[in-house]
């Protein structure tokens, strides 16, 4: 075999796009580059990007599924605005894709795929390979099917089976490429196929066939390397908003000494945080897969009744189900987390899309006066943090808690510096067990009345959806006692405020312009406002984690500045929210597209307010 | 329970008896169910606070304000699926369910037969008076075909549910039937819902004087019952009629009323009632004895079986999994996949 020698090129951060059918594993193999880049030390954040259709046509470009990737030598935030480089295994992965590019992008295409029936269902007229439509890009042309096909000629597997590799060329090319290590997937593959070793011995000659085709072809003649990040000390491991989400709660009950327990009814995109507590039986982990939304809910609620840290996952449309329960759990006062993984919507909406538009539901979206406590995820590492944060909220208050993440996320990962467990601070609980001087709602200097569970002798009592007179707990249609609870429940929320840390601002002390957001667009934000900043813009920046209710200095942060720009995935729900508590003017900038924020389009906008310098 | 538990309580209906003033309808069929309840729990052999009664909306759902016990008073339809989270995290708490037919069959009817079909260990006690009564008098999921009510002046289009058919149906391991006029058959039925293990339903028939009065009058008046209400027991023929003169086989799948006094058929002839038949055939065509005219209304216990419970499994399979993998520890599930090092640590 005749070696090819090869330039190695220094890269500072590269974004790749792995795309094809959803059939095609491209989920499986970006998961697997991402994980492999962080345990090599970049920083990495992703976005995968799939249909809502679990197989839709073969080769249409509904089925396109897409998994994004950006790593770098420095501590990155997004997952990157525009691929430097698309792996596109068909057609119609090719033409979803090519809008996204960087105008001089590598596009890696598998050649075998470009053939008159997938042009056809893609809707391409003439072949993209042949005419002038790809100009500008570098264009590689991979036979990956049939390099597919040939390492395996020897295996036994059906077509069917020997098709099904392919990712595992890409990978392995894309490792060569980017200087990665193959051990981890090769690893990885013989763990998952354990059960089905020629299914593992297949995959695993794949992927290195696909390496050392990287290194002996022609069609490549550099390869890239990028520099470990220099993140701060510590033992890392790649993760997810879910996983994250998930291990937040199964911490807090290590940390409360309760029990968890999660009533769930599958829903896109949170069911991954029920899968993974369904992982944690040997932690006493109760999950209870519900009938439906309201079932879980109300489930979890006589779990809280009995005694648990209990919580439901669930996203937009089962929030909205949900809605009378959570009212439930306002008045008869028992702490539940509700977590929203919030998705295109309404209605049905973009089951697979990001989006930010359940605030309003969350913090207002409920019969009478029914406050809760409203907080927000803004990366998948810190959902970890804020699944701990609402449970001790919950607790500390009885009170209803509601969690917000959203899709992206959810399902993007980045490198998460693992805690030590003892460093996580304990949840005290106190179960009132004392019958003198006992009322079921009496109240603690929180306002919180007391958990008494069933199974304590002499404490029985009896709570619901009736209103209830304060201290005693009696059924009371009293009207003063209704404005009083009424006032007292909203009371309990603001004294929230004492507990939760204040409004951070970052960036340029003498700022012109504050960019204020919550949730996912945390990163989006951050690189904007960075980017910004190095060109010369004054710009400032505070993120809002604690929605219902808001910091405490708020209003002071935001008189502060003169302009005050506030992105959101949605038609300005925060902004309205803040608005009607102080008295600011704010910019919005408004994006419903299912899409993330590419940190551009903050970035122009940063531009168009401040004007050219 | 265990026995020593049983010796320690020592309780009488009054200590069952909570201070909330009782309001339901003077009259109301309630008040008997109330009184057999409060009478028949000191025979649980389980200790107060260890009883836990839950409800979702209706007439029927403020019997938890009213039993010395813990208490929930949920949302409407809701009340099962409560009890299922109150049962799974804590199987140690007698936990009960009080229901109307609105709550139960019509806004909760999905959360009812999930949980039958689950055989979650809670006693279900449904108050069927086949009318909405909190809300002034609408026709139920139980109201007869053509009923006239508010909400029906030229007479309901809607068929009924037979709620003994869908618990047999939905799985129900214990089903029942009693009513609120026959107090001692009400208590007998209590006390066997709350010793059995998995969901036990019992369906009583309860008098709405105010929107359905006289509803089951055919069934609990002393000159008609007896030929009109057939009492079930387990291993005993189905006899019935004022002078035991009447008695129902089964022609294959078809019961019949055979008259005893006229020499063609005796009690050898009869169908035998079997509670434990694995098949739950016989206990279907039981439940739809009211569906056909003729045939007495049955009450008693239609089926019993054993079958693991979901609260059960749930905790079995926490333990084995702690024997297989060990108690869980936080730092190891933290800690695991693939992690990576930066820095000297």
């Amino acid at each position: 075999m005749k070696r090819v020698s090869k330039e190695l090129k220094e890269l500072n951060d590269v974004t790749i796009r792995f795309a094809g059918d959803s059939g095609d594993g491209m989920q499986l193999t970006g998961t697997q580059f991402s994980n492999t880049t962080a345990f090599i030390g970049n920083d990495v954040s992703t976005l995968p990007d799939y249909p809502a259709e679990i197989r839709a046509p073969i080769g249409t470009t509904y089925g396109v599924s897409g998994f994004q990737i950006h790593f770098s030598n420095i501590d990155i935030q997004t997952p990157g605005d525009s691929p430097d480089i698309l792996v596109a295994m068909n057609p119609a992965a090719l033409k979803v894709n090519l809008r996204d590019l960087k105008k001089d992008a590598v596009i890696i295409v598998n050649l075998n795929s470009f053939d008159i029936k997938n042009l056809r269902l893609a809707g391409y007229e003439t072949n993209p390979l042949e005419d002038e439509s790809l100009h500008g890009f570098d264009v590689i042309q991979v036979p990956l099917s049939n390099l597919t096909s040939k390492a395996l000629e020897d295996s036994g597997l059906s077509v069917k089976e020997i098709a099904r590799c392919k990712n595992f060329f890409a990978l392995g090319m894309m490792y060569w490429l980017y200087s990665r290590p193959v051990e981890p997937t090769v690893e990885w593959i013989k763990s998952k196929f354990k059960s089905n070793p020629s299914i593992a011995s297949a995959n695993e000659k794949v992927l290195m066939a696909g390496y050392y085709f990287g290194e002996n072809t022609e069609l490549f003649t550099t390869k890239y390397h990028v520099e470990p990040a220099k993140l701060p000390e510590g033992t890392y491991r790649s993760i997810s908003g879910n996983e994250a989400t998930a291990l937040g709660f199964l911490a807090a009950s290590v940390k409360s000494g309760l029990p968890l327990f999660l009533g769930s009814y599958p829903i896109t995109p949170a069911s991954d945080i029920l899968h993974e507590l369904s992982k944690f039986k040997n932690f006493g982990v109760r999950t209870f897969q519900a009938e439906d939304e309201i079932a879980a809910i109300t489930a979890a609620i006589g779990a809280s009744f009995s005694g648990a840290l209990a919580i439901t996952t669930t996203s937009g449309p089962g929030v909205a189900l949900k809605s009378e329960a959570i009212g439930l759990a306002v008045m008869t006062e028992l702490p539940i987390v509700i977590i929203n993984v919030q998705r295109g919507g309404p209605s049905t909406g973009l089951p697979t899309k990001t989006e930010q538009s359940d605030l309003f539901q969350a913090v207002h979206g409920r019969n009478g006066e029914a406050p809760i406590v409203v907080i927000a995820a803004s990366t998948p590492a810190d959902c970890f943090n804020m699944a701990i944060e609402a449970s001790k909220l919950a607790l500390k208050y009885m009170v209803p808690v509601m969690l917000m993440t959203d899709g992206y996320i959810a399902n993007g990962s980045e490198p998460w510096k693992i805690p030590e467990p003892d460093e996580i601070p304990a949840i005290e609980v106190k179960f009132r067990e004392e019958k003198e001087g006992y009322f079921p709602y009496s109240r603690d200097e929180n306002l919180a009345r007391p958990w008494a569970v069933p199974g304590t002798p002499g404490l029985e009592h009896r709570i619901g959806g009736l209103e209830k007179a304060n201290i005693t707990g009696n059924v009371s249609y009293d009207p003063e006692n209704h404005e009083f609870m009424v006032r007292l429940r909203a009371r309990k929320v603001k004294n929230v405020q004492s507990d939760i840390p204040d409004l951070k601002v970052t960036g340029d002390k003498d700022a012109d312009l504050l960019v204020i957001g919550w949730g996912g667009t945390f990163g989006s934000i951050t690189e904007a406002v960075n980017r910004a900043r190095k060109k010369g813009y004054k710009v400032a920046q505070a993120h809002f984690k604690y929605i219902s209710p808001f910091p405490k200095n708020t209003g002071k942060v935001l008189k502060k500045y003169k302009k005050i720009l506030c992105p959101e995935l949605n038609l300005g729900q925060l902004n309205h929210l803040l608005k009607a508590d102080f008295p600011v003017d704010i910019e919005p900038l408004n994006k419903i597209q299912g899409l993330p924020f590419k940190s551009s389009e903050i970035e122009n906008k940063i531009e168009s307010i401040l004007g050219v310098l | 329970m265990s026995d020593t538990e049983v010796k320690e309580i020592k309780y009488t209906s009054k200590d069952f008896t909570s201070d909330q003033e009782v309001r339901w309808c003077p009259g109301c069929g309630d008040y008997s169910i109330l009184a057999q309840m409060q009478r028949s729990a000191p025979d649980f052999g389980v200790k107060r606070e260890n009883i836990v009664w839950i409800s979702g909306i209706g007439c029927a759902s403020r019997f938890p304000y009213y039993m010395n016990t813990y208490g929930f008073h949920g949302i409407h339809g809701r009340a099962t699926s409560i009890a299922t989270g109150v049962k799974v995290n804590r199987p140690d708490l007698s936990v009960w369910v009080a229901s109307g037919d609105g709550d139960l069959l019509s806004i909760g009817g999905n959360h009812f037969i999930h949980v039958c079909r689950r055989n979650v260990d809670i006693k279900i006690i449904l108050f069927n008076n086949r009318i909405y009564g909190l809300t002034k008098g609408q026709y139920s999921p139980t109201s007869e075909k053509g009923k006239k009510t508010k909400s029906s002046p030229f007479g309901s289009i809607d068929f009924p549910f037979n709620p003994l058919s869908l618990a047999v149906g939905a799985g129900a391991t214990f089903v029942a039937r009693s009513m609120d006029r026959d107090p001692k058959h009400l208590q007998e039925m209590i006390k066997r819902a709350a010793n059995h293990k998995g969901t036990a339903f019992v369906e009583v028939y309860q008098n709405c004087n105010i929107f359905n009065d006289g509803a089951y009058e055919l069934l609990t008046d002393k000159s008609t019952k007896a030929d009109n209400v057939v009492v079930l027991e387990h291993g005993k023929p189905l006899v019935f009629g004022q002078n035991n003169d009447k008695g129902i086989r089964l022609n294959g799948f078809t019961p019949e009323v055979v008259n005893l006094t006229e020499g063609k058929y005796s009690v050898n002839d009869l169908w035998v009632h079997d509670e434990f038949d694995p098949d739950t055939t016989r206990a279907f065509i039981i439940s739809q004895f009211t569906e056909k005219p003729g045939l007495p209304t049955p009450i008693g216990v239609l089926k019993q079986e054993t079958k693991s419970t979901y609260d059960h499994d749930l905790h079995e399979q926490i333990d084995n999994i702690k024997i297989t993998k060990g108690e869980g520890k936080l730092r190891d599930i933290l800690f695991s996949g693939n992690t990576w090092k930066v820095g000297n640590n």
